[in-house]
């Protein structure tokens, strides 16, 4: 069995996970206590992967991700190279497409923090970043620990939409869910099969570890 | 070292409007039923909330001067606040919530050592008691070493016997920091204990003490009668009242 697809899944679930964690949890932050005009309408477009189907949200990817459009050629400016059909590529249209599940968790624990704690620590002299990092994100680790697990779990079955944005190249953008896929349509059973079992013990761990996560939470609060 | 305030913000069932000052030494209590505008007001000495209109000032600094468009934050004031619901840090053991935010790491232990939570240090703060917890707060705002120290109705959800304890401590305590104190009660008890001046507050202004020293006297006649209601509320209040020290 080529064990790459499979590497490479766990490599993109990383990279994704780790990246989309930072960019989300200031996000998640803003929606959850920050009052502004547009909130609603914000929210609902970060929500927007959730409702469309893959592939239309790979399609919409794949025209503003390509040489072009406006995504594309910003890339292309900045490294000399194309984005679509690269791991650089699958990566972009990952986050865009995970977005809503880490902004979930991370926000519903967000508003879940006591705001006269936030309070005690602006009267204690801490800067709202400060108050960010030494208040709000220790309180909230079971909500990051829940949307790093659900993104994980979800770069690794995405299919549609990187199928869509980056094919299939190996070693580049075929990962495990596309070469199933193959595997099948060129009635590999066995192959696919043995890809498919792999997947179940690993995502029933990630849901194992985010039970403990929340129980522990649970009895340190 | 003396802070002023006279302010006014719109709540939603009446205008807060007050103007008093608390200077060095000086423990002031302010006093009044629930809904009076108490918490608002030391909300907006801590720089919380923000008045309508108004100015709150403290020695030479302008904390606050709506005409000028002046607003210290909270964080700029140097002060402690001691919330009603004692909001510690939950991910933090005691000694750490107590240095959290310490000028001086040297202090921590002794003040812990001084409100009796020393041998709580390692404890997480749901392990704790109310009063425990209270104590800690209080070792946390003392800890940052504060130019004026706030205390909202520190003692509304502890027992008795704990709250009496704490009105001592806070008492021995005002001795020692020689900074303006403000303390938010509905109980009156605790304001005759605890204050060196009296502020009644109805209804979002501050009424003649008079009136204070009357409902006392009224509740003095009400309890006799059996009748336990000083604002014309049901407002819990303490049953060691001292009517005398008005």
């Amino acid at each position: 069995m080529d064990w790459q697809p499979l590497f490479l899944s766990l490599k993109l679930a990383a990279v994704s996970t780790f990246l989309l964690i930072i960019l989300a949890a200031p996000l998640a932050y803003a929606l959850a206590l920050g009052r502004f005009m547009g909130k609603a309408f914000l929210e609902a477009l970060i929500n927007l992967p959730m409702a469309l189907p893959p592939t239309v949200l790979g399609f919409y990817l794949l025209v503003i991700m390509g040489p072009k459009g406006f995504l594309g050629r910003f890339w292309e400016t900045i490294t000399g190279s194309t984005l679509v059909f690269t791991f650089q590529g699958i990566v972009v249209a990952l986050l865009i497409y995970c977005l809503p599940f880490a902004i979930q968790p991370m926000k519903a624990a967000f508003e879940k923090i006591d705001r006269s704690m936030l309070e005690s620590a602006y009267v204690l002299g801490l800067s709202p970043l400060a108050t960010f990092l030494r208040v709000i994100i220790p309180n909230s680790v079971s909500g990051l620990a829940a949307a790093a697990i659900l993104v994980f779990i979800h770069s690794i079955g995405a299919f549609g939409v990187l199928l869509m944005v980056g094919g299939s190249i190996p070693g580049e953008t075929k990962v495990v869910s596309i070469a199933i896929y193959e595997a099948v349509e060129s009635l590999a059973y066995r192959e696919a099969g043995l890809m498919c079992l792999v997947l179940i013990p690993i995502g029933y761990s990630f849901l194992l570890l985010l039970n403990l996560i929340t129980k522990r939470s649970r009895a340190w609060s | 070292m003396e802070l002023k305030i006279s302010v006014k913000k719109r709540l939603p069932l009446f205008e807060l409007d007050v103007s008093f000052s608390c200077s060095q030494d000086k423990l002031l209590v302010i006093i009044g039923p629930s809904g009076a505008g108490k918490t608002t007001i030391i909300r907006m000495l801590a720089g919380l909330d923000k008045p309508d209109e108004g100015a709150i000032t403290f020695d030479s600094e302008t904390w606050v001067d709506t005409q000028k468009g002046i607003f210290v934050p909270p964080q700029k004031r140097q002060l402690g606040f001691v919330f009603q619901d004692y909001p510690l840090f939950p991910h933090l053991n005691v000694q750490k919530n107590v240095a959290f935010a310490a000028h001086d790491e040297t202090c921590v232990e002794k003040l812990m050592k001084r409100f009796d939570i020393w041998h709580l240090r390692n404890r997480k703060v749901a392990m704790i008691s109310g009063g425990e917890r209270q104590r800690s707060a209080i070792c946390q705002n003392l800890a940052r070493k504060p130019r004026v120290l706030l205390l909202d109705e520190p003692f509304s959800a502890l027992d008795a016997v704990t709250r009496k304890t704490l009105r001592t401590e806070i008492r021995q305590l005002k001795g020692e920091l020689r900074i303006p104190i403000i303390h938010v009660t509905h109980d009156i008890s605790e304001a005759t204990q605890l204050g060196d001046e009296l502020l009644p507050i109805v209804q979002g202004r501050i009424v003649p003490r008079w009136i204070l020293q009357f409902r006392l006297k009224d509740l003095s006649f009400r309890r006799r009668a059996g009748i336990e209601d000083i604002w014309g509320q049901n407002d819990a209040y303490n049953d060691d009242l001292e009517v005398s020290s008005l």
